[in-house]
């Protein structure tokens, strides 16, 4: 349950070893928060991720297996996080996979796949989760999106499109909401530095997974449906969702 | 969430508007109602509501099923004062009828819009604490629907346990549906009280300490606004209930007349503001303990204006505006009476918009097993939910919880199930009878879950 204050008794994080998700997690940690779960495919990781966090006393972390790519299996596992922490107040689906065009480019297949861990996998998981949150008639749905899928660009259009669609259905779902106590945020990021983008070159207004997390525990607090991570991106990309596609092919990268 | 017939969905919060939600809620008006409630209950179980004075989530039940009772029974017996009462009855409605006829409630809180089932589901406690305990104790028998859709009689003879896990059970043992209640003898409907105002908390701590035992009814107002050597200021008040040769003019004609006036109200677009801010909670402050008298006795007031002052403005609970307020209430035993400065020095060191304090002496513990009371000091503070107000509430609570005291569910809206199950010595008592009488979680609340009962 919420407390007078707004702090959350139970988060869940589907995506255990995301480093956004994670920070977000960390942000909204209070002596109120009685259980964490982080749900992943890699156990051993999530585990590791888990000790990280500073759990207050009394507070139970739990692992729990949950596979992007295994829609079937995703009933089930909201049922058993519920049985095990009973009502969900905060869940955060940050599961993705970035990959690379030139990869996709020459196996179709993994594109294919890329689709469901991006946004079948995470569509399944929200839409099981938001289902639970009606029963409750309370929650909070915090959905990592990114500007990539606000204008797809050419260099990532299938990591863009994924999350274009994932977006979509996120506000789709918002709206479905929109006369309970059930809210959904969608964070749009702009290049977060990280485990995800090593090695790459930094877009501009690069940001941090913790200034992310600041941006949204703020949005959570205000019940915002869409945040952008850092906010000038709001601004750059409605500028750039507009941009006539001769100018916009001729931007680099 | 099914919408049900003779009911509907409705957003509830408790009385400070903090976490409200959506319940479907059913008007019932007698035995067979609440049992075709219970029998149909959903997987989110159901909760007995009154009229919502309760602070925190204790009559609410997110996403579940909520039940009113409109029964307005009321049989006095007029030579023993034992009156019975259906649980949807308010201590206003209550009072309109036995105090012309020389009865009182033996426990007033500080309004009289509670309903008898929420006096006993939350054990309330009033200024006559020292002398009289708190409500569940003046509770002779009561009716209630179990789980099982069986209604039984329960009384501290016939089924203790049963008897004292309902009273201040928050409503988590069953439907309380009516009650016996023993009430005082009254020879006027007035009040007879002493005010003196201290400088410091010192100074009022020690009147009540040395004077309470004079009198029936005591209180405290304290000024949370300022600190320093002034830390605490604040006036005290005793009262009794006046007799007839105390009264003059027109209340001398009809000692017993008990009509309270139309109350004035809060408009709606205040609760979306609110009003109070730090100015103007100080200058309130600063006015009420000037306009207090030094020393004053023998004064003669109604009993709305002794005990239910708030009461003479409709949903003053606006006026902290859209996020709501905690009101957060705590006792300590006698012997960590400093914990009452500290906490004081706390709170007025994190500068709310506040002016409503009430420090009172608690007498000795009643036999409810969650009840409140123990003996010592509680203090209740009006905290409007700021930024930061988890963090100070959680300060307040560990030093609370190491002076050996505890938080008071009624208003509890914060806490955690941690400070609940090492305040409260008799919880594990508590759940084995719930277990006995609802193994299935059929009675269900926000407060419940939230705090794991």
């Amino acid at each position: 349950m919420r407390t007078a204050t707004g702090d959350t008794q139970t988060i869940v994080l589907f995506g255990g070893t995301s480093e956004i998700g994670l920070a977000i997690v960390a942000a909204l940690i209070t002596p109120a928060t009685r259980h964490i779960v982080l749900a992943g495919r890699n156990l051993d990781a999530c585990t590791e991720a888990a000790a990280t966090l500073n759990a207050p006393q009394g507070c139970h972390t739990h692992v729990v297996a949950w596979d992007a790519t295994a829609p079937h299996a995703h009933q089930d596992c909201i049922d058993t996080i519920v049985d095990l922490i009973g009502d969900l107040d905060v869940v955060i689906m940050a599961a993705g996979v970035l990959g690379t065009q030139a990869h996709f480019d020459t196996h179709p297949d993994d594109a294919g796949r890329a689709v469901v861990a991006n946004m079948a996998g995470p569509l399944t998981t929200l839409t099981a989760t938001a289902q639970q949150m009606r029963t409750q008639q309370h929650g909070h749905l915090v959905v990592l999106s990114s500007v990539a899928g606000i204008r797809v660009r050419a260099a990532n259009h299938v990591y863009g499109a994924t999350k274009a669609g994932l977006d979509a259905y996120a506000q789709g779902l918002a709206d479905h909401l929109a006369a309970t106590d059930v809210h959904v945020t969608v964070v749009r990021p702009g290049f977060v530095h990280g485990r995800m983008t090593n090695g790459m070159k930094p877009a501009p207004f690069a940001t941090t997974p913790d200034k992310v997390a600041a941006d949204t525990i703020k949005a959570i607090r205000t019940q915002q449906r869409i945040v952008h991570s850092p906010n000038i991106l709001r601004w750059v990309f409605l500028a750039l969702r507009h941009l006539p596609v001769t100018l916009w092919r001729r931007i680099p990268g | 969430m099914t919408v049900p017939s003779g009911g509907g969905v409705e957003r509830l919060s408790g009385w400070g508007r903090t976490s409200p939600v959506w319940c479907s809620v059913r008007d019932v008006a007698d035995v067979d109602g609440v049992r075709s409630v219970v029998a149909s209950v959903g997987g989110r179980g159901v909760v007995a509501r009154g009229v919502g004075r309760s602070y925190g989530d204790a009559a609410q039940n997110s996403g579940g099923d909520v039940v009113r009772l409109t029964g307005d029974g009321i049989v006095l017996d007029p030579v023993s004062g034992v009156v019975t009462v259906d649980a949807g009855v308010t201590l206003d409605a209550l009072l309109r009828v036995v105090v012309p006829n020389g009865w009182f409630v033996p426990v007033t809180p500080g309004t009289r819009f509670v309903t008898v089932g929420g006096a006993i589901a939350a054990d309330v406690h009033g200024k006559n604490h020292h002398r009289d305990g708190s409500f569940g104790g003046w509770v002779r028998s009561m009716d209630v629907v179990l789980a099982s859709g069986d209604q039984v009689t329960v009384s501290p003879s016939s089924d203790a346990d049963m008897f004292w896990a309902t009273v201040g059970g928050m409503g988590l043992t069953g439907v309380i549906v009516s009650a016996s209640v023993q009430l005082i003898p009254v020879t006027s409907s007035r009040m007879l009280v002493s005010t003196r105002r201290f400088d410091g908390l010192d100074a009022l701590m020690a009147s009540m300490v040395e004077r309470d035992a004079e009198f029936r009814y005591s209180v405290a107002w304290v000024d949370a606004t300022v600190s320093g050597r002034r830390l605490g200021r604040g006036v005290v008040t005793w009262g009794e209930h006046a007799s007839p040769a105390d009264l003059s003019g027109r209340a001398a004609i009809d000692p017993l007349g008990y009509a309270p006036s139309q109350r004035i109200g809060v408009p709606g677009v205040v609760g979306r503001v609110g009003v109070v801010r730090r100015w103007n909670a100080a200058a309130f402050s600063e006015a009420w303990f000037r306009k207090a008298p030094v020393s004053r006795d023998g004064e003669v007031q109604s009993i709305p204006a002794f005990f239910h002052p708030l009461d003479g403005v409709a949903n003053w609970n606006r006026v902290y505006g859209r996020r709501g307020f905690v009101q957060y209430q705590f006792v300590v035993p006698d012997d960590a009476a400093d914990t009452v400065r500290t906490v004081l020095e706390r709170v007025v060191a994190s500068r709310p918009a506040d002016f409503l304090n009430v420090l009172k002496r608690f007498g000795p513990r009643g036999d409810g097993m969650l009840s409140f009371p123990m003996p010592g000091w509680t203090l209740t503070v009006d905290l409007p939910v700021v930024d930061g107000l988890n963090r100070l509430l959680h300060a307040l609570d560990d030093l609370v919880l190491n002076a050996g005291g505890r938080v008071y569910l009624a208003k509890d809206a914060q806490t955690t199930p941690a400070m609940i199950a090492a305040s409260y010595p008799r919880l594990n008592e508590w759940r084995t009878v719930r277990d006995r009488v609802d193994p299935n979680r059929v009675f269900h609340s926000d407060l419940a879950r939230r705090l794991e009962l």
